[in-house]
């Protein structure tokens, strides 16, 4: 069973090289491969979950290098569970995407680079959820980024670059950050490897040990966008294509609270900046909700409600009790599939109505019933309306936070209360203007081809992407994006044309994420139950301990 | 542990150097910068390494005089990973000098809108200072004085009607918080051109 455990990380790497060497020429292998290999991540990802929750965490040295040396991948509860989440929300944003190139016929290269990054992306992932050690955890995160970085400027054009500019600058100065940390760290104890660590780092001056702490948990609050370092994502996370956004804005961030989760249970125990956690959590929350309410836009507003909603998780972590941490986990779980779900479902918006401006579209819950339905019911869900799984979540953090009793747990339920009713707020405005008033007078009709921004620079004669650069000749356009028209473009940048009927694989997909959000609902004992015990793995510390170093 | 001086001062001088270069906005001085501060903390990572010692061979060397060869490897990671983000970066800048003619990264929407908004308003209470210092207003200063303020306003609409594409920019806010319907916004507009709420009293 253990030989299974990097299997998540190849399968898609070995792929990625197929993909490459088959290219545009034959695009429906291509296809095949990409949804081949990821059912088949899925399918590993639920065997790693069982067999990490029946016989404890599963452990791989690679090359058979004992730990300080080698690099140790490490399946338990917690990354089974993150695994099995990720992969099955990649796979219906993969078929999800693949409905959307067929529907737009994209010809050219940008499908062809789309699907061997698509897959990097989930190696990266899966590689981030079982690394064992601090160094892996970098090249993890770093083949992630890489990938992220090719995805969210697909098609070059005005806008993805600006908005990849910002993106690119942060992840890079976080990963400089990472890397200070780990030599920090390697000076320190002489290891990377967590398992070490665990018992080395305790044996360290305090400072040092905050030191350490302080500065991985800067570099993962960047990744997971916790507040006061959140400014970049909903800058630049809405102008990706729908599909692209829908698997950042539900995983890249995840992986950061994965990663928290991690150190501060594992290599940090004892909670000491705790309450340091909590304060950014409810300022995560607050700032973040605010921020949606303020939004006209369908995308800028999701991405601020998945600011505010990462809040939710640092405060479980922050109160780092076993309830806490299920709670936590739990939430994790929850929010991927549902905000995956949220932005499938505005790609489905925009291909219907042109826009995800919500002032420009109307009359939706009439004219496309279905795709109302489909927004209705994860929309309620991040809210968290009982009895969907948002609540179930949100109430297993609010009551660890009561048993906890605390002060700062106290501020921390009443403000993720108020969230959650500013949260339901937001969904009743989007419901409002996007589905239940009339349509306005100037929503697209059927057929319409919107404009895409790239096409701009091709409408002046001799002014193409071909003209020599660096004459100094070009004239400079200063770009001056209304919010609503960077988006209106495909996976290539193309133009979009607006259908009354929903291409079948793109609500296909989006309804089986629905379904799954639904599944946490149906399934929440088992769930609970599973997280509990995972929690209580994270506390003990002694069964990963023992796994890695096999005493 | 002992650690070079030498090393932590050249890895310091380098990681300042390159952190403000980060910190200017053309994308090829932020790729420099990327470069110059990853070299410096590619240093401290080799430092975390300890004292130089014999070569780390598996061979031939006693085996505890040998530098850690663990530090040299994640440096070498990090150098691989360094030049793959250069070889992005370096393609975004030369397709953002492409679409726009320069490298540098833009401001985000928000801010724009906000920095459009302060600079507005604070024309907009300058002129009002030196029209309510004035102690005798002729009408011809009067009429100049409301076009101002009319020019300032519609500077702001017609930043927000871009903001929202084709958007009528007379609307209020609060149909958009409420989500009013669409004969709403047409039954307003006739009287939110006639009245002017901003007009000083």
């Amino acid at each position: 069973m253990n030989a299974l455990v990097p299997l998540p990380v190849l399968l898609p790497l070995c792929a990625t090289g197929l993909s490459l060497a088959f290219g545009t020429r034959l695009k429906q292998l291509q296809r095949l491969i990409s949804v081949a290999v990821l059912s088949a991540v899925l399918g590993l990802s639920v065997t790693l979950m069982i067999a990490a929750d029946t016989s404890g965490p599963l452990t791989v040295h690679l090359g058979d290098f004992a730990p300080p040396l080698g690099i140790t991948l490490v399946a338990d509860r917690l990354s089974g569970l993150m695994l099995t989440v990720s992969s099955a929300v990649t796979l219906c944003v993969l078929v999800y995407s693949l409905g959307q190139g067929m529907t737009d016929r994209e010809e050219e290269t940008p499908v062809a680079v789309f699907h061997p990054a698509y897959l990097i992306l989930v190696a990266g992932v899966s590689c981030t959820f079982l690394a064992g050690d601090l160094v892996n955890l970098y090249v993890g995160f770093e083949i992630m980024l890489v990938a992220s970085f090719v995805l969210l400027t697909l098609g070059g054009t005005g806008p993805r670059i600006r908005a990849g500019s910002t993106y690119v600058i942060i992840s890079l100065f976080s990963s400089m950050l990472f890397l200070t940390a780990i030599a920090m760290t390697y000076a320190a104890t002489g290891t990377a490897n967590f398992a070490q660590l665990a018992g080395r780092l305790a044996a360290l001056p305090l400072g040092v040990q905050t030191l350490i702490q302080a500065i991985l948990l800067t570099v993962f609050a960047i990744k997971a966008a916790v507040f006061p370092l959140a400014a970049w994502l909903p800058d630049s996370y809405p102008t990706a294509p729908a599909p692209v956004t829908a698997v950042f804005a539900g995983l890249l961030t995840k992986v950061g609270v994965y990663c928290m989760l991690r150190t501060e249970t594992l290599l940090f125990p004892g909670n000491r900046l705790g309450d340091l956690l909590m304060a950014a959590a409810l300022a995560s929350m607050v700032v973040g909700i605010l921020g949606a309410v303020a939004q006209t836009d369908l995308k800028r507003l999701l991405s601020f409600t998945l600011i505010s909603h990462i809040g939710y998780m640092v405060f479980g972590i922050g109160l780092a009790t076993r309830d806490a941490y299920s709670g936590a986990i739990v939430y994790v779980a929850h929010h991927i599939t549902v905000q995956t779900t949220l932005f499938l479902v505005a790609g489905l918006i925009e291909r219907r109505g042109g826009t995800t401006e919500l002032t420009r579209i109307g009359g939706l819950a009439k004219a496309a019933p279905l795709l109302a339905l489909l927004f209705f019911v994860p929309a309620m869900n991040l809210a968290g309306i009982p009895p969907l799984s948002g609540f179930i979540g949100k109430l297993g953090l609010m009551r660890a936070g009561v048993a906890d009793g605390s002060v700062w747990a106290w501020i921390l339920v009443t403000g993720s209360a108020v969230t959650s009713l500013l949260t339901l707020y937001v969904i009743a405005k989007v419901w409002n203007l996007a589905f239940w008033r009339a349509a306005p007078p100037g929503q697209a009709v059927d057929g319409t081809v919107l404009e895409a921004d790239s096409d701009e620079d091709d409408d002046e004669e001799g002014e193409g992407p071909d003209h020599i650069p660096g004459t100094g000749d070009e004239p400079v356009r200063p770009r001056h994006q209304p919010a609503g028209r960077a988006v209106a473009a495909t996976l290539h940048g193309h133009a979009v044309t607006t259908t009354t009927k929903l291409p079948r694989p793109m609500t296909g997909a989006t309804a089986a994420a629905v379904a799954l959000g639904l599944a946490f609902t149906v399934f929440a004992g088992p769930l609970t139950s599973y997280t509990d015990r995972a929690a209580a793995e994270l506390i003990a510390r002694t069964p990963y301990v023992q796994a890695v170093l096999g005493r | 542990m002992t650690v070079s001086v030498a090393l932590l001062a050249t890895a310091a001088v380098l990681c300042a150097v390159g952190g403000i270069l980060m910190l200017t906005r053309p994308l090829t001085r932020i790729l420099l910068g990327a470069v110059i501060a990853g070299n410096g903390i590619n240093l401290l990572v080799l430092a975390a390494g300890g004292r130089a010692g014999a070569e780390p061979l598996l061979y031939g060397v006693p085996l505890g005089r040998v530098t850690d060869p663990l530090p040299q490897a994640i440096a070498l990671t990090a150098i691989v990973i360094t030049l793959a983000t250069t070889a992005f970066l370096l393609a975004m800048a030369y397709r953002s000098h492409q679409l726009t003619g320069t490298d540098e990264v833009h401001d985000d929407l928000e801010d724009r809108r906000i920095a459009l908004r302060a600079e507005v308003l604070g024309e907009r209470d300058e002129l009002r200072d030196a029209y309510r210092a004035a102690s005798d207003v002729t009408d011809q200063e009067r009429t100049r004085y409301r076009e101002e303020r009319r020019r300032l306003r519609a500077r702001l609409r017609a930043d927000r009607a871009l903001q929202a594409r084709g958007r009528d920019a007379t609307g209020d806010l609060w149909h958009d918080v409420l989500g009013a319907d669409p004969e709403d916004y047409a039954q307003l507009r006739a009287h939110v051109e006639d009245t002017d709420p901003g007009a000083t009293g």
